[in-house]
């Protein structure tokens, strides 16, 4: 193997970025050798179970856990009573900021259930059947509360009240009475009003979508250990190891440096796991039993108490002139929060019309509590929602100009220097470019069939930077461990060695990327918002320039000389003083002195990094609706979407593909379907229908790059865009084949059969 | 001076008033001054809200330079998937 890349000394060309090697986690992936989540164990270690809340809201009178407690083999019995008291403050704990108190009271009920699924009690015992039984013993009273899960009933006046310490922010006035709504929050420019009334046309909408789920195939788990001097051991999977550490030090007043937490391979997070459920109930159960113990969600736990994304209400309204200049747009969202505040209306209000500039809008959201599982973080959170009722809006008003809905997206589309919709000037954006992509590629003129339709969506998402760490460590042979704090959810292992080994000049076989526990690495904020390959990105390329820097220096040492009179190129130190008689020195050779030219070699890098570049996508899909059945085949979709540079474009595709098949989802057939008792009656994929190979016909990705100047490399997030364009997109082609706009997702065969009755008389 | 912009959810604390002039060259002193001006306002915006100067978004960097004819939005942090 050798340590030298062949790259000629000076070149400015790439050698590794942009290519497309086999992935590092690959051969343990395909070989079940990598250890997800539920794979860890440790000896002693026994099963932890859950009991959860059977009605969607209920006065908690009373729990007796003493016959649980007395049942032979169980060791641990815990309810809202053994956590401390956690006060309301927004705490950051890798991401965005959370509510303390909520997070806590998610973790564990205290005095009302607020959610069919929501954790009342735990218990850690020998066996899973020893823990099912007890879970069965313990006396749970409930006074069952009247419920609301649609949003807009949780928004009136006489809604059954979720909390009654919450006013609405937000306000003109200070609300006096408690209410569900947690917020409203507003953006506007101009005058709507008036632009409204010198519009040649005006079309306006009203569209409607379910609360879905992220639907990552591997189950949340985790084991934890609490020692008797008070150290805490977790190994769980998650999109980031220092999120469950600061979580888990929250809920149960601890300080963050007695808990370490080592992250698993993870088998998808998509969001959903950006906070914590099990991690705090298996520390606690582990303090009261001194063993390990070992918390495995079910499926059905998965549904029901873990966040699902908002079901939404979403007004829009447009006005054009009839040459198609949009003048004037209102844009009203509703979003579910599920049991506590937090709904991602911000960012849905913030990216509704991010792509496109118009001089008067109006966009009001509203944060809105329900009986319900505290809606989580599902990629690009609420920007998917608000394009299908804008791009959904679009293609309508396209129809009603007479337009083809590319030329209307591209005489209103943002630019560089034009003010985003929710404030500052766009700088090195590529939306043109990537509208330009789809019309000009031969899926968007290619001929349509009887039954079929095509339907073209937008998206945006503003992609993030944060903190991250990363250390560079060579070894005495030369080889490399690139170490982050990064779960890797998306391929990001890839990219990290990657960008450390175009850095170094060698090949890539000679880097291996690593994920470090909490107390290996520095803090690094989790995997999520685009934001790894950017901003831990940006520290491994940082710490492996320290490294070249370190290994120039340690190369002018062997060769006497000073140390601008050394280069490094091709993965080798040149010496250019010409009194010099030397041939290079390969990383391996300085490797090899390392003691004697001052020790081991390794840096590392810990930043806040800024100026993420935002990411834009432009979708076209074809289907055929069965007038029988009223079932929907995807035919054919092409996603184009600026990526800024794509450091592994097989993984980018992949982010843009799996983004497709999650939105396709959404549209024709995920939801989450309560009973009247507001309890769950799909919680598990026979019933919960995700998107399988099979549905999906082979999606085409466009990869425009055009560059983020503040990235090494020019990247910006790729992983968030592709789930924003496809719900509007597949509505807008079943729009096109039945000649019927459907308003209200998913598109089921149910729904459509009821619209071809109507339409058909 | 730098043309800083705030959100509508910042008008609770100046009066209705969203648009200011300025002088900042760093986003920790353009923070130090609102909040002089509009008690509060400071620790709002530094636990609600990034920066976006000159059109690239900044959070959490108060170090991060201004230049005198900057134009800065408050808007709100951003998260993710």
């Amino acid at each position: 193997m050798s340590d030298v890349l062949d790259k000629p000394a000076g070149s400015p060309a790439l050698k590794i970025v942009g290519s497309r090697p086999i992935r590092p986690d690959g051969a343990d992936k395909v070989t079940g050798r990598a250890a997800f989540g539920a794979d860890f164990n440790m000896p002693g270690q026994l099963v932890g179970r859950v009991l959860r809340s059977p009605h969607a809201h209920a006065r908690i009178v009373s729990i007796d856990t003493r016959k649980a407690r007395a049942l032979p083999g169980v060791k641990a019995v815990i309810t809202g009573a053994d956590f401390p008291d956690v006060a309301s403050e927004m705490h950051d704990g890798g991401e965005s900021a959370s509510n303390l108190r909520d997070l806590a009271m998610n973790v564990m009920a205290r005095t009302k259930a607020l959610y069919n699924g929501h954790a009342v009690a735990a218990v850690a015992a020998v066996s899973a059947a020893v823990a099912e039984a007890a879970l069965a013993l313990i006396e749970v009273t409930y006074e069952v509360l009247p419920h609301v899960i649609d949003v807009e009933a949780a928004m009136a006046p006489d809604a059954p009240v979720l909390h009654p310490h919450m006013f609405t922010e937000g306000l003109d006035a200070k609300p006096t009475t408690p209410s569900n709504i947690a917020k409203r929050n507003r953006l506007g420019r101009g005058d709507p009003d008036q632009a409204f009334a010198e519009a040649d046309v005006v079309f306006e909408g009203r569209y409607t979508t379910q609360a879905v789920h992220q639907g990552y195939i591997e189950p949340h788990a985790c084991v934890a250990s609490w020692a008797e001097d008070g150290q805490c051991e977790v190994w769980s999977s998650s999109q980031g190891q220092f999120m469950v550490r600061t979580y888990c030090a929250k809920v149960l007043g601890l300080e963050t440096s007695s808990i370490r937490v080592t992250p698993a391979e993870i088998g998808g997070g998509f969001g959903g796991k950006t906070t914590v459920y099990l991690e705090p109930l298996a520390l606690a159960l582990s303090r009261q039993s001194g063993h390990p113990v070992k918390m495995v969600m079910t499926r059905d736990e998965v549904f029901r108490a873990t966040g699902p994304t908002s079901g939404a209400v979403i007004l829009v309204k447009f006005g054009a002139r009839s040459d198609g200049t949009i003048i004037a747009a209102d844009v009203e969202l509703k979003c579910q929060a599920g049991a506590f505040a937090g709904s991602p209306v911000g960012a849905a209000s913030m990216t509704a019309l991010a792509c496109y500039d118009i001089a008067n809008f109006s966009i009001t959201g509203w944060d809105v509590v329900t009986n319900s599982p505290k809606v989580a973080a599902y990629r690009a959170p609420g920007a998917p929602i608000a394009a299908f009722g804008v791009e959904s809006a679009l293609d309508d008003l396209a129809h009603k100009l007479e337009m083809d809905p590319i030329a209307l997206r591209e005489k209103n589309a943002v630019r560089d220097g034009v003010k985003a919709a929710y404030g500052p000037k766009f700088t090195n954006i590529g939306f043109l470019e990537t509208l330009a992509a789809i019309r000009d590629s031969d899926h968007y003129s290619a001929p349509l069939g009887r039954n079929q339709g095509r339907g073209v969506a937008a998206g945006f998402w503003f992609n993030v930077g944060g903190e991250s760490t990363a250390a560079v460590h060579v070894g005495e042979d030369g080889s490399v461990a690139v170490v982050t704090g990064s779960p890797d959810i998306g391929g990001s292992r890839a990219s990290m060695a990657m960008m450390a080994a175009e850095t170094l000049e060698i090949p890539l076989d000679r880097v291996r990327p690593r994920i470090a526990d909490t107390a290996s690495i520095g803090f690094s904020m989790l995997t999520g918002g685009s934001r790894t390959t950017f901003a831990t990105g940006m520290a491994v390329v940082q710490a492996a320039e320290k490294v070249v820097a370190d290994l120039k220096r340690r190369a002018a040492l062997i060769w006497e000389v000073a140390e601008d009179q050394v280069d490094w190129a091709g993965g080798a130190a040149h010496c250019l003083d010409p009194g010099k008689d030397v041939g290079p020195l390969t990383l391996g050779d300085i490797a090899a002195k390392a003691a004697t030219t001052g020790g081991p070699i390794t840096a590392q890098v810990s930043l806040n990094a800024q100026g993420a570049g935002p990411g834009f996508g432009v979708h076209v899909c074809d289907v055929e609706v069965d007038p029988e059945t009223g079932h929907v085949t995807v035919l054919r979709y092409t996603a184009a979407q600026d990526v800024g540079k794509a450091i592994h474009p097989a993984y980018v595709e992949g982010q843009v593909q799996g983004g497709v098949a999650q939105g396709v989802g959404w549209a024709l057939n995920e939801e989450y379907i309560f009973d009247g008792e507001g309890r769950m009656e799909n919680a598990g994929f026979l019933d919960y229908r995700v998107p399988v190979a099979s549905d999906l016909p082979m999606i085409d990705a466009i990869l425009v790059e055009v560059a983020n100047p503040r990235h090494p490399f020019g990247a910006k997030g790729v992983g968030e865009v592709p789930i924003v364009p496809p719900l509007a997109a597949v509505a807008n082609a079943v729009r096109g084949a039945i000649g019927v706009r459907m308003t209200d997702l998913p598109l089921s065969p149910p729904k459509i059969r009821a619209v071809l009755d109507a339409r058909d008389g | 001076m730098a043309r800083v912009v705030l959100p509508w959810d910042c008008r609770q604390f100046t009066g209705g008033q969203t648009e200011f002039d300025i002088e900042a060259d760093t986003v920790r002193r353009l923070i130090s001054q609102l909040d002089a001006r509009f008690p509060g306002l400071g620790e709002f915006l530094s636990q609600k809200m990034a920066v976006a100067i000159d059109g690239e978004i900044h959070q959490d960097a108060w170090s991060s330079a201004i230049r005198p004819a900057s134009e800065v939005y408050l808007i709100p942090r951003i998260g993710g998937g």
